[in-house]
């Protein structure tokens, strides 16, 4: 079997947004009207290791439908696809470092041998000054399955944390915070991906 | 994988992959994660991916040379770029999404961010997509970019360069990277290449000039592959699985 040698990482750079944030590239809404599972409005900002907003950010998702599975082929579980989701979400951050996105709270997904994950949706994270994208997960605080899932595990107990998204109630509407520490105080774990 | 230790925080793989603090290139001081990463095992999230996210492309957005939609042309030296996404058991990767966005031939990108005194061509966005064909092939029209100055340290230089990003079969496969052109006295000195650790991987980030792609009285060719991680681990069995 032939390996070929992987192609390296560059920075996205600072001018990005033209062309990667541009109307239709834009993914803040992942749903649709008929789009089934719980709505979720997903907040937070990112900050740099001086504790400053990071205005030129792009923050990318990637999570399963409510019934927890994936909208790709690799899926092959027993949960039904939605066609009206694929999962997908792509946000710039504004000048105060925010970004957004409208989605639905995914399902568990399977790991191995019968375990589950706990609900969570993937986090890229993207900017200048990033020679290689960042990896994480958001978890939901108030989900009890946080406690047995086989990678908030790995991390260590006083990391946890970083990866929890906080809820509030907001005008009968859930929204979800999560903040994302580059470096410093608080940094949010991120993954060897 | 090798593992990764404090002080060297490195993703995958250390001879493809830059560290995330490289002094020399001074916004990683305050954007690299010091603390180490966190070693997962891969599961059905990191082995799907989004795949091709915007289906809604037409032929016209792989032109930069016309895609601006004004009518005219874009100025500069007129060129191919082309190549195949391969995962790294040289697999294609089909119906694969690529952006790319670049500066002008006189080294401005049309962003408000930059002003350097490079005059702005009213017919180039810089900016274009395309989709993988069934062999994993890309094609892009475009004109050859300037090296432009930034301010990362007295009389710094880009190289030319061609921004892409890349999605691949899965989240492993997520790649944002750049394309050079080959002799450039400028990849010497330029710290976003040099923060790549080998020779051999630097290399591997430069396009060939490739006379078979030229087009006569048209563009001049470059051939460039991207290798990425392939998705390849064991597929889930419905069986095992019960919610």
């Amino acid at each position: 079997m032939t390996i070929l040698p992987l192609t390296s990482s560059q920075t996205v750079g600072p001018f990005f947004a033209p062309a990667l944030l541009r109307e239709d590239a834009i993914r803040n809404v992942l749903i649709q009207p008929e789009t089934s599972g719980e709505r979720i409005r997903i907040e937070g900002q990112v900050f740099d290791g001086e504790g400053l907003p990071v205005p030129d950010a792009m923050v990318e998702i990637w999570q399963a439908n409510a019934n927890g599975r994936y909208n790709h082929s690799a899926d092959q579980g027993p949960a039904h696809l939605d066609p009206s989701f694929l999962g997908f979400g792509r946000s710039g951050t504004a000048e105060d470092g925010s970004y957004w996105f409208e989605t639905i709270k995914p399902g568990r997904v399977p790991f191995y041998h019968e375990q589950f994950q706990a609900p969570h949706i993937c986090v890229t994270i993207c900017s200048r000054g990033l020679l290689n994208h960042l990896v994480t997960r958001l978890y939901f605080e108030d989900e009890q399955n946080n406690a047995k899932d086989p990678i908030l595990l790995c991390v260590p107990d006083e990391r946890r944390s970083t990866l929890l998204a906080r809820r509030e109630n907001r005008e009968g509407m859930i929204v979800y915070r999560f903040d994302i520490v580059m470096q410093g105080a608080g940094e949010t774990a991120f993954f060897n991906l | 994988m090798k593992n990764i230790t404090i002080g060297e925080i490195v993703r995958g793989d250390q001879e493809v992959f830059p560290p995330y603090l490289y002094e020399a290139y001074q916004s990683t001081r305050r954007r690299a994660p010091m603390l180490p990463l966190i070693e997962v095992p891969l599961t059905l999230s990191e082995l799907t991916g989004p795949g091709a996210v915007i289906s809604a492309i037409t032929p016209e957005d792989a032109d930069l040379t016309r895609n601006a939609g004004t009518g005219g042309e874009a100025i500069g030296q007129r060129i191919i770029v082309t190549g195949r996404v391969l995962d790294d058991r040289g697999t294609p990767v089909p119906n694969t999404l690529l952006e790319i966005w670049q500066a002008n031939a006189a080294g401005r990108y049309l962003h408000k961010r930059d002003q350097w005194p490079g005059p702005l061509d009213p017919n180039f966005l810089g900016m274009g997509r395309c989709l993988t064909n069934e062999e994993g092939i890309y094609r892009f029209l475009t004109i050859r970019p300037g090296a432009y100055p930034w301010k990362n340290h007295p009389n710094a230089w880009r190289p030319s360069h061609i921004h892409f990003s890349v999605f691949g079969p899965s989240m492993l496969s997520r790649l944002v990277t750049q394309m050079y052109f080959p002799h450039d006295p400028l990849h010497a000195l330029d710290l976003i290449m040099n923060a790549v650790p080998t020779e051999a991987a630097r290399k591997r980030l430069i396009a060939l000039y490739d006379h078979d792609v030229t087009e006569p009285e048209w563009a001049l060719g470059y051939r460039w592959d991207i290798v990425v991680r392939g998705a390849y681990a064991t597929p889930f069995e419905s069986k095992e699985v019960e919610r």
